[in-house]
């Protein structure tokens, strides 16, 4: 009987796990023709191209379907016609006619035509989802967007907007997901409820693009099948397995032992060390996020313009880059990414208590304040904000850190109950309108307004700084426009409540071996179809 | 749902045992029906203190005002709580358990998928606990207060000491990442995702049906791993009862007598005392596979495992009422029948109330 | 022999202190025969120590962050290592004795007296009030505990006192059906009978009569429970949220280094052993402490 019973104890863990050493040896390779990543995907809403508005829901739908105007990665992100052949405008910037590329087909066979584009444009400003307002903004109702947008014959199409817009403004808006065409037969025939086959294309696809949806399983997995028939060419791989795995660590593992082709969120520590594998290359590109505290100016400390211009002394960038976010974040401190029109590199301010210590003298704090911030509990960010923790307690202010998941620190930073909110901004779309009204516009104020910007979230009331920040979206000479944007950016950088810190760089470590994947500035850029294996 | 004291034994006929029996059943379905309908007030309070926007999960943080006040309208939450409530709970007895704002899919659907995965990983677990906790709770009884007792007591107490996360990161280190001899995170291997048809949702299962064994062999490299941390779990609790069942029935007169007859201690303790130790065992196991089942949260985040406890917490992070009410009484449902399995046991085997 | 152990081992007890302490002594005997027991004291006893001299006993300011010496491996002056912002390991490990001693205490000083009012009134009173609150027991036993205790973190706000509250909540059912199993056997007893008969309250019966009698078996239970208690908090400081950074929570601290774990092993490794010893000692004391107590 003690012989049975040690046997069993001593065999049953060792053999439970050596069942299984064999199988895993062979398997540890993906498919010849499947590029297999690691990313964390759980913030996908929806993959329908009208509601689609997360960083990684845009990044599929940007691989489902095609649109009318794109941008050309290699020439600086100068705009290019995609589904339109050719395009024009009128003198006055109010109307412009788009000429269809002739023999598209959708993945179901139909036909590509311009009713579809007015189709997907009336039911991305009918459904108003999240990104609705990209259109919305250039006057497009439901009830007039079938008369602005209007496909004059199969291949011709003449939208008219609402005002004199700079027509860069207007066309790289239609670069976004939201602008997205799809297959109007087959949406219609899978509506429901005059749903416009919102519920059945959240999980499907019904375009155009490199990409078919084989199968999407929201928080654990998406499967995209190659559309040989694309009217670019046929994407380099038959098939894409992105797989959520949500330990930065896990999908190093993954990458190292070959179970996976690309890695996309690796933390800086594991970046260094997988630089060390021979069999692993990092593959890197500029994104237009940023990273920036939000001072509640409610907070009557806040409301000092000094007490804020000593937070950005206070913070020791140079430190924080080095030594926790090297080469997935760099320094930047004006609110337009680098890679947008205006954007400028001024680099203001650095690590120094004294000149802080000074203006919070001034402002009447000499011995400094308690203060709180709210904290996504994830990496870099809970390491970024210790950081800073232990700087600003050098000019006396003690900064408590209140963690919380995601969606807990985002409600309180919208109802505006925060003192500081740490967090990262993404562009909408990819003009730079898109970071300039959420950092430099607040229409009003009060709690009832409409427009609920960052601005708006920090209780920053700026009348004039909005006026001329709406004022340059009309603007249609690119240079003047860069040239206000300019201006804009340096006094925001001295007044506003702000501390932008960081720029993301996003980083992905791939198998020696994948040919082809680039990173685009957004993740309407992120292309699937040029990526190959060998 | 414990017993209650019952006056004792009086011979009954046939008819009044069945009358009795009824009885029982009828009063603990009220219990049932009561315990649940508490279960989902107090789920739904919850959620709906938790200070999480839900539309959130709807539109994101960059919607528009008007986009996200059709979402909170869609979604019910303009109205008063109580009515909300009502909403649900009368959708609940029809069998809709509503939709997911965060999977878009019906809460039935999304629970038929993650349900399965997290049955999978607890039932080897109990079943590892069990492989390990029996024979180390039966040493333990035999050799009572000498140092095989002292060991097996120590691996047992491990088992309720290590954190779990810990442990299945440390596993991962060593089994993955050094050694090889198990699958990584995740469920399957990628070459095999989404080629095995569904029928039961448990992936080894649906392979073998399938005849693919590769795909069964990948499907059992990737759940060992994970099914061993959690199954610590039990080792400790199943080894712990059966070292006190098995002491109570090694001092019965029964077990005296057997070895007096001259029959092999191992016929005396595996066959005789083990016999009936193993009523009260079954709940004991009942039980441990019931905490499995709810305590997988951590193991199945560390590796990647699209289980109910990840679902659940992730739904209750993003404030999705519908997901959170279906997989808190999906759980609940399963903790109540376990213990009306383990009560109706007692009833059976306590002479007292037989 | 000694006059005091001759005093508390005497057959004949001359009063009724002499009585107790003599049990109590023989319990502390039985108790001392068991060495896992005596391990298991031992460790809290350190932990204990570890707590109150913790200023002295660290190497470094444990909140004392020095970026430019993050990440290094164990060392004579760093002895477990640094983590990811250059703080000290060991000093940090040796402060969070107290971050787990103050979540333990707090939490069995909140959860035992509830669970045994409830418990013991319910089993006393019997009727409604049993179903009751009998009820109320399986709904918050029918939660996953985790996710019950996440939910009312997220509920409450971060911090400390937070996270007690909520692990107090998910933790005092199985208290009070501990309780409730006692007083049921209790109360059944003739002397409660003679007691009722001469007039005492109801409350007075339970407060006085009844509960006393539970607490040797929910004593039992409490250093067992103090091990899950740990884990859960230590689960909490894992997903995020527990304890406020820089607190050097253990759970938290293993949160923090599983992003170094196959490169910098000990920063997520020393946490984790922290924790195990702790608990294990929790329960090695709690396994003693039952053979004595609560013979079944």
């Amino acid at each position: 009987m003690r012989h049975v019973a040690k046997l069993m104890m001593a065999s049953a863990f060792t053999a439970l796990l050596a069942t299984t050493a064999q199988t895993t040896m062979a398997l540890a390779q993906t498919p010849k023709d499947t590029v297999v990543m690691a990313k964390q995907i759980d913030d996908i809403i929806s993959l329908d191209p009208a509601e689609a508005f997360e960083f990684s829901g845009v990044e599929v739908v940007t691989n489902l379907y095609d649109k009318l105007m794109g941008v050309d990665l290699a020439k600086n992100n100068e705009l290019v016609p995609e589904l339109a052949q050719s395009w024009s405008v009128t003198p006055d910037n109010l109307t412009y006619t788009f000429k269809l590329r002739p023999g598209v087909k959708f993945h179901s066979g139909n036909a590509l035509t311009a009713a579809d584009v007015v189709y997907s444009f009336q039911r991305a400003v009918t459904l108003n989802k999240s990104p609705g307002f990209i259109l919305a903004q250039f006057g497009f109702t439901k009830d007039n967007v079938t008369e602005k947008v209007k496909a004059t014959d199969d291949s011709t199409l003449v939208i008219t907007v609402s005002k004199p817009f700079a027509p860069t403004f207007f066309l790289n808006c239609l670069t976004s997901g939201v602008a997205s065409i799809v297959d109007s037969k087959l949406v219609k025939a899978n509506e429901k409820d005059g749903d416009w086959g919102n519920g059945w294309l959240k999980q499907n696809s019904a375009g155009s693009g490199a990409y078919k949806v084989r199968a999407y399983r929201p928080n654990e997995q998406y499967t995209l099948d190659a559309n040989e028939a694309w009217y670019k060419g046929a994407p380099k791989n038959k098939r894409i397995v992105v797989r959520h795995v949500a330990e930065p660590a896990s999908q190093r593992l993954l990458l190292e032992k070959g179970d996976i082709d690309i890695a996309r969120n690796l933390s800086k520590d594991q970046l260094t060390a997988v630089k060390a594998n021979k069999d692993v290359e990092l593959v890197q590109g500029d994104k237009g996020y940023i990273l920036y505290l939000g001072l509640n100016t409610k907070n009557p400390n806040f409301a000092k313009p000094e007490v804020r211009e000593a937070l950005k002394y206070l913070v020791d960038y140079a430190s924080i880059e080095r030594n926790i976010v090297e080469g997935t974040y760099k320094s930047h401190q004006s609110f337009l990414p680098k890679g947008f029109l205006g954007a400028i590199d001024d680099k203001p301010y650095t690590f120094d208590p004294a000149k802080a210590k000074e203006l919070l003298a001034k402002a009447g704090l000499p011995n400094g304040f308690t203060v709180t911030m709210d904290v996504r509990s994830v990496s870099p960010i809970t390491d970024i904000a210790q950081a800073i923790q232990a700087n600003w307690a050098q000019a006396g202010i003690k900064l408590e850190l209140l963690p919380g998941d995601g969606k807990q620190t985002l409600t309180k930073y919208r109802a505006r109950t925060h003192d500081i909110y740490i967090g990262q901004w993404g562009p909408d779309y990819l003009d730079p309108h898109t970071n300039a009204e959420t950092f430099a516009i607040n229409e009003n104020n009060g709690e009832d307004a409409k427009s609920k910007t960052l601005a708006w979230r920090n209780a920053w009331d700026i009348p004039e700084m909005t006026k001329t920040t709406q004022a340059n979206v009309l603007e249609t000479e690119a240079a003047k426009r860069a040239a206000v944007y300019g201006t804009l950016q340096r006094e925001h950088q001295k007044v506003s409540p702000f501390v932008i810190m960081f720029q993301q760089v996003e980083v992905s470590a791939d198998r020696k071996g994948v040919k082809g994947w680039v990173i685009g500035p957004s993740s309407d850029t992120n292309f699937y179809a040029p990526i190959s294996k060998n | 749902m414990t017993s209650v004291v019952e006056s004792p034994v009086r011979r009954r006929s046939w008819g009044e045992t069945a009358g009795r029996w009824a009885k029982i059943a009828s009063r603990e379905l009220v219990t049932v029906a009561i315990t649940i309908f508490g279960l989902l007030l107090i789920t739904f309070f919850i959620a709906r203190v938790i200070p999480i926007d839900p539309v959130l999960a709807v539109v994101g943080d960059n919607a528009r005002p008007e986009t996200y006040e059709a979402a909170r309208i869609e979604l019910g939450l303009d109205k008063p709580l109580w009515q909300q409530f009502a909403i649900y709970v009368g959708k609940v007895f029809t069998g809709d358990l509503g939709r997911s704002v965060l999977t878009s899919n019906t809460v039935v659907d999304d629970i038929k998928r993650v349900f399965p995965a997290t049955l999978e990983l607890a039932t080897l677990g109990t079943l590892i606990g069990c492989l390990l906790g029996i024979p180390l709770g039966v040493v333990a009884a035999v050799y009572q207060g000498r140092w095989p007792d002292q060991v097996a007591r120590i691996i047992g107490l491990f088992g309720y000491s290590i954190p779990v996360f810990w442990l299945g990161l440390m596993g991962l280190l060593l089994f993955y990442a050094k050694l090889g001899w198990v699958g990584g995170p995740g469920r399957a291997g990628v070459a095999f995702q989404d080629l095995i048809t569904p029928v039961t949702g448990i992936l080894m299962i649906d392979a073998a049906l399938e005849g693919d064994w590769d795909a069964v062999r990948d499907a059992w490299s990737h759940l060992v791993l994970p099914a061993s941390v959690l199954g610590m779990l039990s080792v400790a609790y199943i080894s712990r009862m059966t070292r006190s069942f098995m002491i109570t029935e090694l001092q019965q007169q029964y077990v005296i007598a057997a070895r007096v007859k001259g029959l092999s201690e191992f016929r005396v303790v595996w066959r005789h005392a083990m016999h009936n130790a193993f009523v009260p065992l079954v709940t004991v196991i009942a039980v441990s596979y019931m905490h499995l089942l709810e305590g997988s949260v951590l193991t199945e985040t560390i590796f990647a495992w699209p289980g109910l406890g990840r679902y659940l917490t992730n739904s209750l992070l993003n404030a999705d009422m519908n997901a959170v009410l279906g997989g808190t009484l999906v759980i609940g449902a399963v903790f109540i029948g376990v213990n009306l399995l383990s009560d109706i046991l007692g009833r059976l085997v306590d002479p007292r109330t037989r | 022999m000694t006059t005091w152990t001759d005093y508390l081992l005497t057959d004949s007890p001359s009063s009724r202190r002499q009585a107790r302490l003599g049990q109590m002594y023989r319990k502390w005997l039985a108790f001392r025969r068991n060495p896992l027991a005596m391990v298991g004291l031992c460790i809290i006893v350190a932990l204990l120590l570890v707590a109150a001299f913790a200023p002295l006993i660290a190497t470094a300011d444990p909140l004392a962050q020095n970026l430019d010496r993050r990440l290094l491996p164990p060392s004579g002056t760093n002895v477990f290592g640094t983590d990811s912002l250059g703080r000290d390991i060991f000093s940090r490990i040796v402060y969070g004795t107290r971050v787990t001693l103050v979540i333990v205490l707090l939490v069995v000083v909140s959860v035992g007296p509830i669970g045994l009012l409830i418990g013991a009134t319910s089993g006393y009173l019997g009727g409604w009030v049993d179903r009751a609150l009998m009820r109320m027991t399986d709904v918050f036993m029918a939660f996953p505990r985790l996710v019950l205790a996440l939910a009312f973190v997220a509920a409450l706000g971060p911090g400390l006192e937070n996270a007690v509250i909520a692990i107090a909540i998910t933790a005092w059912p199985p208290y009070a059906r501990v309780a409730r199993a006692e007083t049921l056997i209790i109360r059944q007893q003739d002397y409660i009978a003679a007691i009722r008969l001469q007039g005492a309250s109801q409350w007075r019966i339970v407060w006085k009569h009844v509960v006393p009698l539970c607490l040797p078996s929910l004593i039992v239970r409490t250093t067992l429970d103090m091990a899950g208690v740990i884990l859960i908090a230590a689960g909490l400081g894992f997903l995020g949220l527990g304890a406020q950074p820089p607190i050097p929570e253990w759970g938290a601290m293993i949160s923090a280094g599983r992003e170094q774990i196959f490169d910098q092993w000990w920063v997520a490794t020393f946490p984790g052993i922290a924790i195990c010893i702790v608990a294990l000692g929790f329960n090695l004391l709690g396994d003693g402490l039952r053979d004595v107590m609560d013979a079944r």
